[in-house]
């Protein structure tokens, strides 16, 4: 009897109820299928040349740091703005910050296209204006193209990562330093900076770690002179045939992954500062000075031009056909259409595989609600684990984030091996989308709700005891509303992360039941003014659904928090 | 608050058995057979509802990733497959695919009227459905206004006379260790120079400007001057058949074709698609059936406008956009499949040092 409740015990203060489940699913669907296709792989006939792997390695590293910089230069000062100030369209902008997130990495190519391409609108107008005969700017296929479009990606990561720590800050703090006689800069360096380090450091490895293993944005944007890792296990497995060498590099990729996550470990270690956090919009207040207003506005123009401009861009071309005489590389017209929204409705080939864009819609939604609910209750038990039980940070926190480092066309390989023949094959499980969809959202979820977890006063919850809250109610109440701007912003970038993917579910998903991003990819895939149309119709629902679902998530979590 | 969590867990844990038990209760009575294929495979509903409802089965089309992607899975899943036949290895794959042992022989009786370009050397395992020729496509307009005259030949893109600002050229090309045109028309270049001469080939049109990008889409709806993308290049790799689908997908109706290939002797490669029953089928006797239906005129005819790819069967009548727009290359370049497989790579590594130091 003494012995089970010592086991009872052991097994309450191991905290395996919190981590148990999220890390049987990682179990199932990530460790399982890795170790069995990296094993088949290395068995399978192929040349391995180690020097091969070395570029890649490096220009990996180097796009990535260089990437992560430029995404914290522009993000951390939007993210100053946003948890400090108030100022009109604030809502509309937060909006329209998280939808680059969605873009399947074909449409940002084909955005950036529109709006830089030698025939974008930016060159047509700056041909216009000069009478140039030949595109002054040439973006498409350098290397600035990349950063570019990794800053568009992943600004959205630091804002609301750090936003939403920064607007948790208790404003008087800062006012207490300031009123000791601390200059602002020393005030923040001293203490703002202090606290906030450890959500930075959070986003910062966020958007590293998505940059390390960026594919489509390198192939598509980069173009044929670079080649990241993903790039070439891409080439090596499904266009040579070579697995034992795609298995040597996804085997680099997830050493890396681990060295910097070990890497990440020491430099964030540190006590939690614990912080009373602030009613929202406490700490925000109208810009003042001619400096505050100048921040303000140039961090509004920044923002617009990375983000928003593109996604117009592309809009555009979804409703105006552009017309070049035919020939003729300068002149170009343009008419107002509708006709590619119209011609969607159209099964004009009578194929077997046409989805109407309603469809694909509701495809989408449901996979991204069962996503979010997914990957949001994994992904809080899992910051509650590591909150509560710092003894198993050391070794879960990696081993939770190592799916980050997964080649996507590794772990689909393994998907179809491991899962061959059981009940969870991919022909007759349609849940290995969402489950492949949260595998994904879950590293977000829980790096944007942990760092302000550990941030949360126990006295909080215990004076709600004493003052006679039951422990569900004192949960309820005091925590999740404490951190429910976090839970928000995990569960938007998980509904996102979910609409936009689509090198899994090309993999996994059933051809009559595609998402937005496989039937847009459909429309690319032949020659055609009417497919390309087509494509930058559906792209453009993909985006405006998904402006409307983030909207809504934000009003319904301002109306459970109760006050805005 | 841990009765909140016990919660969580509890729900989390059913979400597996959950789905498990929906699985089985989509299962139905009725005979299956699996097609696995890749994502560019198109048919016409009522062609399937033809098969299904001659052999009472219901068809299902597995799609994954590109024709790499879903041969790779095929080879992976070689000892419990996962369907009954693979429609879309091409003969780049072939000589591999055949060598994995993936497929179970099976000689439909119809394949006798198939042209022998086809059929020669196939051993029984597997059979030709489809094929297209990998050709660069020009702007029609973009030459008639120079006065230029198109090029003909492989030479003839190496010319001064088609030469272009360094980088900016009028040709675009694939990358051939990323996509498969890119790979098609390296091989091209591969049978016309041979091995000796290809590399030095690729180097003078580097000077002419040629431009490399990573996949067909980018080429095609970036930099290609006739698509809605109206980029710079007047010259992409493509297929013959391309000129048509532009005319099918106009935005406006068109009367004649914006674009055209370059058919010329050795210019283009024969991408030809196989279709072979996987080996361990449980429905052998239904995947022959299905084999046999893709070589009759119903399957055949219904190809070109699904996919743009012609049929193999001669007998199979084609559409009028076809015979006006689409074209065949009277002499395509020609290089063994097992030479293909053998040097695949070697070949691409050596071009990539070339064009993309």
């Amino acid at each position: 009897m003494r012995m089970v409740r010592g086991l009872v015990k052991a097994f309450k203060s191991s905290g395996v109820l919190l981590w148990g489940a999220p890390l049987a699913l990682l179990l199932v669907f990530f460790f399982v299928p890795m170790a069995a296709i990296l094993k088949v792989m290395f068995e399978r006939s192929g040349a391995i040349v180690f020097t091969d792997t070395l570029r890649p390695l490096g220009f990996t590293f180097y796009q990535a740091a260089l990437s992560t910089v430029l995404t914290l230069l522009l993000g951390l000062p939007a993210a100053y703005v946003f948890a400090r100030y108030d100022f009109p369209g604030k809502h509309l902008m937060r909006t329209l910050n998280m939808l680059p997130f969605i873009l399947p990495t074909v449409v940002t190519a084909a955005a950036f296209n529109a709006l830089l391409g030698p025939r974008g609108w930016v060159n047509l107008l700056l041909m216009q204006i000069t009478g140039l005969q030949v595109p002054p700017v040439t973006f498409l296929n350098t290397f600035t193209a990349i950063l570019v479009a990794h800053v568009f990606y992943n600004l959205a990561i630091i804002i609301r990562v750090v936003g939403s720590a920064w607007s948790q800050l208790d404003p008087r703090l800062e006012n207490s330093a300031r009123v000791l006689g601390a200059s602002p800069r020393r005030a923040f360096r001293e203490v703002i900076f202090p606290i906030l380090r450890r959500p930075i450091l959070s986003a910062a490895l966020l958007v590293f770690l998505f940059d390390f293993t960026s594919f489509g944005v390198i192939l598509m944007l980069g173009g044929a002179g670079f080649a990241t890792l993903e790039v070439a296990i891409y080439s090596q497995a499904l266009h040579f045939l070579n697995l034992p060498m795609a298995g040597l590099l996804s085997v680099m990729q997830l050493a890396s992954t681990l060295i910097i996550l070990l890497l990440y470990g020491r430099v964030s270690h540190g006590e939690d500062v614990p912080l009373f956090p602030r009613l929202h919009g406490e700490g925000t207040r109208k810009p003042r000075t001619l400096l505050e207003k100048w921040i303000v506005a140039s961090v509004i123009v920044l923002l617009f031009l990375f983000q928003v401009l593109p996604l117009l861009a592309l809009a555009g071309r979804s409703v105006i056909r552009v017309e070049a005489e035919r020939g003729q590389r300068t002149e170009v017209q343009a008419g107002f259409t509708l006709d590619y929204y119209r011609e969607l409705f159209i099964n004009r080939q009578q194929s077997i595989f046409y989805v109407p864009p309603s469809r694909a819609v509701v495809n989408s939604m449901r996979y991204a609600g069962i996503t979010t609910v997914i990957s949001v209750t994994a992904g809080t038990l899992l910051a509650y684990a590591l909150v509560k039980r710092p003894r198993i940070r050391r070794w879960l926190d990696p081993l939770v984030m190592l799916p980050f480092g997964a080649s996507a066309v590794t772990l689909g390989l393994g998907f179809i091996i491991a899962f061959n023949g059981t009940r969870l094959s991919s022909t007759s499980l349609p849940w290995l989308v969402p489950l492949a969809h949260s595998l994904i959202a879950m590293p977000f979820v829980l790096r944007t709700i942990q760092p302000v977890l550990a941030s949360l006063p126990e006295s909080l919850r215990q004076s709600a005891a004493v003052l006679g809250a039951s422990p569900l109610r004192a949960w309820w109440e005091v925590e999740v509303k404490l951190i429910s701007r976090s839970l928000l912003a995990g569960g938007l970038f998980a509904f996102t992360i979910s609409l936009g993917e689509f090198g899994a579910t090309s993999f996994i998903s059933r051809p009559e039941n595609p998402t937005l991003p496989v039937a847009i990819f459909r429309y690319l895939g032949q020659p055609g003014g009417l497919n390309y149309g087509q494509a930058m119709a559906m792209a453009t629902i993909l985006i405006l659904i998904c402006a409307i679902s983030i909207a809504l998530l934000e009003r319904l979590s301002h109306a459970f928090v109760g006050n805005d | 608050m841990k009765h909140i969590f016990f919660c969580f867990a509890f729900v989390c844990s059913l979400l597996l058995p959950a789905a498990c038990s929906r699985a089985e209760t989509t299962e139905t009575p009725q005979a299956v057979l699996t097609v696995m294929t890749h994502d560019s495979f198109a048919v016409s509903e009522e062609v399937v509802k033809i098969f299904e409802e001659q052999y009472d089965v219901t068809l299902v089309f597995l799609k994954s990733g590109d024709t790499g992607a879903a041969l790779n899975r095929a080879i992976l899943t070689r000892n419990n497959p996962e369907a009954d036949v693979f429609y879309g290895v091409d003969n780049t794959f072939l000589s591999r695919a055949v060598q994995e042992g993936i497929f179970e022989p099976y000689k439909p009786s119809t394949l006798a009227d198939i042209p022998e370009e086809f059929t020669a050397g196939l051993a029984g395992m597997v059979t030709p459905v489809d094929f297209a020729d990998v050709c660069i496509n020009y702007d029609k307009a973009w030459f008639a206004e120079r006065g230029l005259a198109v090029p003909k030949s492989l030479a003839d893109l190496a010319k001064t006379a088609y030469k272009g600002e360094p980088g900016n050229g009028l040709l675009v090309v694939e990358n051939p260790a990323t996509s498969s045109p890119g790979l098609a028309f390296l091989l091209t270049t591969i049978a016309e120079y041979g091995e000796a001469g290809y590399l030095d080939y690729w180097r003078s049109l580097k000077q002419n400007g040629v431009v490399v990008v990573n996949d067909w889409e980018t080429a095609y709806y970036t930099n290609f001057s006739a698509s809605s993308g109206r980029g710079l290049q007047p010259m992409v790799v493509s297929y013959a058949t391309s000129p048509a689908a532009e005319v099918v997908f106009a935005a406006e109706p068109l009367s004649d074709a914006p674009t055209a290939s370059i058919t010329g002797e050795n210019t283009c490669f024969r991408q030809v698609e196989y279709a072979g029953i996987l080996k361990g089928t449980t429905q052998l006797e239904l995947a022959q059936r299905f084999i046999d239906f893709m070589l009759s005129p119903v399957f055949q005819e219904d190809l070109p406008l699904q996919m743009f790819v012609y049929p193999v069967n001669p007998a199979a009548d084609l559409p009028e956009i076809f015979t006006k727009y689409a074209a065949r290359a009277e002499e395509p370049a020609r290089l063994d499949p097992v030479l293909i497989s053998k040097n695949r790579e070697e070949w691409i590594a050596a071009w990539s040092r070339v064009m993309l130091p």
